[in-house]
């Protein structure tokens, strides 16, 4: 089924706060196999010029991973969730997100395309503190395979 | 603690190969990588459902791909909070035998452009047994 193109721009409700912890920034460096201090070490962080330890470069998606799953659970999106694979991924980084950010995450339909049968559907994500400051920008791209 | 190396705009050129990075990815990464992330699909850790959507197996999470790839960057930095930019295109799933040795990741990168502005492209080439399993792989880092 071809995605409607008319989806493009429509815009979810802002999340939940999520609050960043720093365990959670050494949980996530660990399973990448990252020793870096300044994902766990406030002092550490402080000598590199940061207020606090920071997130790995690729941190942002467990909180767009979750802003994501909105659209894709969308009935007007109708995507079949088991033919799905991720395609492509971009972080833009308007600062490192730090332990202690309180964040907001908003969903955007960027992009919508149909090639060979495939349904591909481009999502942003935008996240924020609770003040406003703009953190981080997601962009995801996610390939619904036809049916074969 | 020993002062951290942060790699300077000026000792930077187009051209420059950043130190070739080699990981091994097994299943108790995937499953690390997936409490880690909140990535619980479970292609990336049930070897019968991954058979049954035609995968060839278990397979490694596109984001803990990208995420090994992006350390070659960020430990050629020397500051994590450097890269403003990282954008990645998967081509080509990263099987996961279920046995010790796992699969090899290596990542090589290359310094693409060097912007006035401090701007550093890195482009990296990700490769599992020999295939490229990211066909677009790429890094910008402020630098002063």
């Amino acid at each position: 089924m071809a995605l409607d193109a008319g989806l493009v721009g429509r815009s979810y409700p802002p999340s939940a706060v999520y609050e960043v912890g720093r365990e959670k920034i050494a949980e996530f460096a660990t399973a990448l196999g990252d020793p870096d201090p300044v994902y766990r070490d406030p002092a550490a962080a402080r000598a590199a010029g940061h207020p606090d330890v920071i997130a790995p470069p690729t941190f942002a998606i467990v909180l767009s991973l979750g802003a994501g799953n909105v659209v894709v659970e969308d009935p007007d999106v109708g995507i079949d969730y088991s033919r799905v694979v991720h395609g492509e991924q971009r972080f833009t980084h308007h600062r490192p997100i730090r332990a202690g950010d309180r964040l907001v995450a908003t969903a955007t339909i960027d992009t919508v395309r149909t090639v060979a049968g495939n349904d591909m559907l481009t999502t942003r994500v935008d996240l924020a503190t609770e003040d406003g400051e703009p953190v981080c920008t997601t962009h995801s791209m996610l390939v619904a395979r036809g049916p074969a | 603690m020993t002062p951290r190396q942060i790699r300077r705009l000026a000792d930077v050129q187009v051209g420059a190969e950043l130190p070739e990075q080699t990981s091994r990815v097994t299943r108790a990464d995937l499953v690390r990588y997936a409490g880690a992330s909140g990535d619980f699909n479970v292609i990336h850790w049930n070897e019968r459902v991954a058979r049954e959507v035609g995968l060839p197996g278990v397979i490694a999470h596109g984001m803990l791909t990208a995420g090994l790839a992006a350390r070659a960057v960020t430990s050629w930095v020397g500051d994590p909070g450097a890269v403003v930019d990282y954008q990645v295109r998967f081509s080509r799933p990263v099987v996961v035998p279920d046995d010790d040795a796992g699969a090899e990741l290596t990542v090589r990168g290359r310094v693409a452009a060097v912007g006035e502005d401090g701007r550093v492209r890195v482009d990296l080439t990700v490769t599992s047994g020999g295939d490229k399993v990211l066909s677009l792989a790429r890094a910008v880092v402020v630098l002063s």
